[in-house]
């Protein structure tokens, strides 16, 4: 608290000295800034890309940034957006945060101050100056909803969002990836990402655009799953057939589909399960046991379609199992029920040797063949040779869009109803009417079913399954997924997914400071996003709630609803 | 809705229904009746274990022994089957779902009604079509009945408290059923709204459903009520009119103290 009075009384000086002046002060702030980010930041070549460039061509590393930045500010100075205080704010102490990195970070590396030229000294008095001229701006207005436009043009906004996502998404995964000071380029970079992020929330971009996507829903998948199909097209150009990427994505688009199970159990019916990854691993046991593995202990060998339902069944039917007994239970004692559970799986895995070869696992798990398509190849689509781990990730975005399915079509039928109900209050929901352990139980078992599902793909991915790959600390990270992205929606449990998987992998130059990073950046988001990065609007209310200051979400949601009386999940 | 039964018929039977929490006794060797076309008021001082009373009748509440018997089948089990039999309730706190529209909250009534499983709701099967269409249809009905037709879309917690009172009322109609009980429901009500209630529990009964009522508000109950029992410290004291009730000696000893010798 004393930080934050501190803040606040230098916050008022400044407004008080700079009065009425600020804008000036930003206009020759962001201006040195620029200037900054043309000129040469280091007296020696070879640090970040070819900072000696004369001139902003090319890849000029940081630099770019800072540039951008710079603009920005400009634009937010001079224009009369909404919110332009706060995205200011974000915008300048970026290019200071960018700016000062390389500065600490140069003075680290090469010892004294004499590494540095006139561009990066301008740049930090520029960031400086422009972050103080924006404390001293007036608040100005909010962003408010955005006004309806003829649907052709709202849809084109929808689609030339999602290009812009699936744009920024290649370029995050590209950037650094062949340079060679690339931890300060990736920092760098991250930075820039979230000042522009924060910018844009400011100014209300993100909320006018989930506005658009409630009310063009159809066109928003439609672009989504196409960006997601052109994402291994795009990569495999932009890193010159690398397969690293797509072998993440592979991975990551197998724990979405898990995490959206998990989103059903948590998010819509609210039962904390702790050891949801048991239910994935069976999935994979049984896919390994049943697939025709090279070390493995059973004989069987199915075709693929059958393997899959049969993992799920039996992942259902072992949630059922475990269901039945701990979900009378409510709660924490629910939560601590289920991480028992999921620590038992592992340890009969581990020890359960004829069946499941102990710690050494099933390993040698072919690749998959559906017919006569291997997954275990490379194809050529379209003049791009895709790496193999596309097959997977083509796979298991039909299993996405199943998972999806069951997701959002149970969540507005009777079930649904029941477990937002059970949610809200199980004494009241069982006193309506709701049976609620049945209702419960179908939760766990549907969601333990599409866990299954995902465990058995994985099993083929990952050509081996041990009983380390299903530890407490997997759960957590899915249920870190669910809740980062934002509990009970769709795309959340993808967004999480996506950045809980791909940050550690990014942040792999950092070696074993990369959990720290990883840590900072998740508390980081639940300070200022507590209800994940899409919320839904029946969280977002539910949050509200703790907090009365921001107001506008109580008026906007029934509007949202408005005609269907009915929130959509 | 203004079919009126000919023959008077029992709906709910209570005998020497009892319910102990360790020594304390909160309902004691109850006999209670509804019959067909009444409004039964029921009412005590404080903690005279009217809530608990309600709480056995709706399966909250195990009682610890005695005997429950709607239209003569025995009342037993969890909650949601006792109101699958045909007895609905309202809460003395509202406990309605917050974050759900009005109309979603009564559709939850609707819950035990249908039976869509989770393949006809995953593919929109026919079966799924049908209920969701009836039982928003019916949902709509009820919200019209109390007279919430226009806030359908409004989340429950919004609403202004008078509403909230009525939206319970609509979610527990919307389980269709037999008997309807409500607890306090003019509980933090003002004058207006209380009338309110009143015409509504009126419009209840005439469309033929008995209902049983506890109230502190005696104006309420006087007016409203067929039969008045008097429940304190865990006893049937008296049963009767109204006129009967009002008059008796021991009821208001209950409420105000014997006077000092």
């Amino acid at each position: 608290m004393t930080l934050a009075t501190a803040a606040g009384r230098l916050s008022a000086q400044v407004q008080a000295r700079l009065n009425g002046v600020w804008r000036p002060v930003v206009g020759v702030s962001s201006a040195l800034l620029l200037v900054g980010s043309l000129l040469p930041w280091l007296a020696f070549s070879g640090y970040p890309g070819q900072l000696k460039s004369a001139f902003f061509l090319g890849d000029a590393g940081v630099r770019n940034y800072t540039l951008l930045l710079a603009i920005g500010c400009l634009i937010l100075a001079f224009t009369d957006l909404p919110g332009a205080r706060k995205a200011g704010l974000a915008v300048s102490a970026g290019a200071l945060a960018v700016s000062l990195g390389t500065f600490l970070a140069v003075l680290n590396e090469r010892g004294g101050l004499g590494a540095f030229a006139i561009g990066i000294i301008l740049a930090l008095v520029g960031s400086i100056g422009a972050l103080l001229g924006f404390i001293a701006m007036p608040a100005g207005r909010e962003p408010g909803r955005p006004r309806r436009r003829p649907t052709p043009i709202e849809i084109l906004f929808v689609v030339l969002a999602q290009i812009a996502l699936l744009a920024v998404v290649v370029y995050t995964l590209d950037v650094g990836q062949n340079d060679e000071e690339r931890s300060s380029r990736i920092i760098g970079f991250f930075l820039f990402l979230i000042a522009v992020c924060a910018a844009l929330n400011a100014v209300g971009v993100f909320g006018a655009l989930s506005t658009l996507y409630r009310r063009h829903r159809g066109v928003t998948m439609v672009a989504g799953a196409l960006a997601a199909i052109a994402f291994p097209f795009l990569i495999s150009q932009v890193q010159d057939g690398n397969a690293y990427w797509i072998r993440v994505a592979a991975y990551i688009a197998v724990f979405a589909a898990a995490a959206i199970g998990l989103n059903i159990v948590v998010g819509q019916a609210g039962l904390l399960d702790l050891g949801y990854v048991a239910f994935f691993g069976v999935g994979a046991y049984v896919a390994a046991l049943l697939g025709d593995a090279r070390l493995t202990t059973s004989s069987v060998s199915l075709p693929f379609y059958l393997v899959i339902v049969v993992s799920a069944v039996a992942a259902a039917i072992f949630g059922v199992i475990i269901g039945a007994p701990t979900l009378r239970l409510r709660g924490d004692y629910l939560a601590i029920v289920t991480l028992g559970f999921g620590e038992i799986f592992r340890l009969v895995a581990q020890n359960y040797d004829d069946l499941t070869r102990g710690p050494n696992g099933i390993s040698g798990v072919p690749n998959l063949k559906i017919g006569s398509f291997d997954f275990g190849e490379s194809h050529t689509v379209l003049g791009t040779k895709l790496p193999y781990f596309a097959n997977y990730y083509f796979i298991e975005l039909l299993l996405i869009a199943f998972v999806i399915l069951v997701f959002s079509r149970l969540g507005t039928s009777r079930i649904g109803r029941a477990w937002v109900a059970i949610r809200e209050d199980e004494t009241a929901a069982e006193a309506m009417g709701v049976n609620t352990i049945a209702m419960k139980l179908l939760a766990f078992a549907i969601g333990a079913f599409l866990a299954g599902g995902a465990g058995a793909i994985n099993a083929h991915l990952a050509t081996q399954v041990s009983p380390d790959s299903y530890t407490f600390l997997e759960s957590v990270t899915l249920l870190a997924a669910v809740v980062l992205g934002g509990m009970g929606t769709v795309p959340g449990a993808i967004l999480g997914s996506a950045v809980l998987i791909a940050l550690p992998e990014k942040l792999r130059t950092f070696q074993d400071n990369r959990l720290l990073f990883y840590g900072i950046a998740l508390i980081l988001m639940m300070r200022f996003r507590p209800t994940g990065i899409v919320s839904s609007i029946r969280r977002k209310l539910e949050f509200d709630d703790a907090d009365p200051t921001s107001g506008d979400a109580v008026t906007q949601a029934p509007a949202a609803s408005h005609g269907k009386g009915m929130v959509t999940p | 809705m203004t079919a009126v039964p000919a023959a008077v018929e029992r709906v709910l039977d209570v005998k020497q229904v009892t319910k102990q929490f360790g020594g304390l006794t909160a309902v004691n060797k109850v006999d209670f009746h509804v019959d067909s076309g009444e409004i039964v008021g029921l009412i005590g001082p404080n903690g005279a274990g009217k809530t608990t009373f309600f709480n056995c009748l709706t399966g909250l509440e195990e009682p610890t022994s005695g005997e429950i018997r709607y239209r003569g089948r025995e009342l037993s089990g969890r909650p949601a089957e006792v109101v699958k039999t045909g007895l609905a309730r309202t809460f003395q706190n509202i406990r309605l779902f917050p974050h759900m529209t009005a109309l979603e909250n009564v559709l939850v009534g609707r819950h035990c009604r249908t039976s869509t499983g989770p393949i006809s709701a995953i593919f929109r099967g026919p079966k799924y079509k049908r209920e969701e269409r009836e039982s928003t249809e019916a949902a709509r009905g009820w919200l019209d009945f109390v007279g919430l037709a226009r806030i359908e879309g409004e989340l429950a917690k919004n609403l202004p408290y008078g509403d909230q009172r009525r939206l319970e009322i609509a979610r527990a109609l919307a389980t269709d059923p037999g008997l309807l009980l409500l607890d306090e429901p003019t509980a933090g009500m003002n004058p207006i709204e209380t009338r309110q209630a009143m015409e509504l529990v009126k419009s209840i009964r005439e469309a033929g459903l008995p209902v049983i009522v506890i109230e502190h508000d005696m104006k309420f109950i006087f007016n409203l009520c067929d039969r008045v029992a008097v429940l304190v410290q865990g006893q049937l004291l008296v049963e009767g009119t109204p006129a009967e009730v009002q008059s008796d000696h021991r009821v208001i000893e209950a409420y105000l103290g014997s006077p000092v010798e």
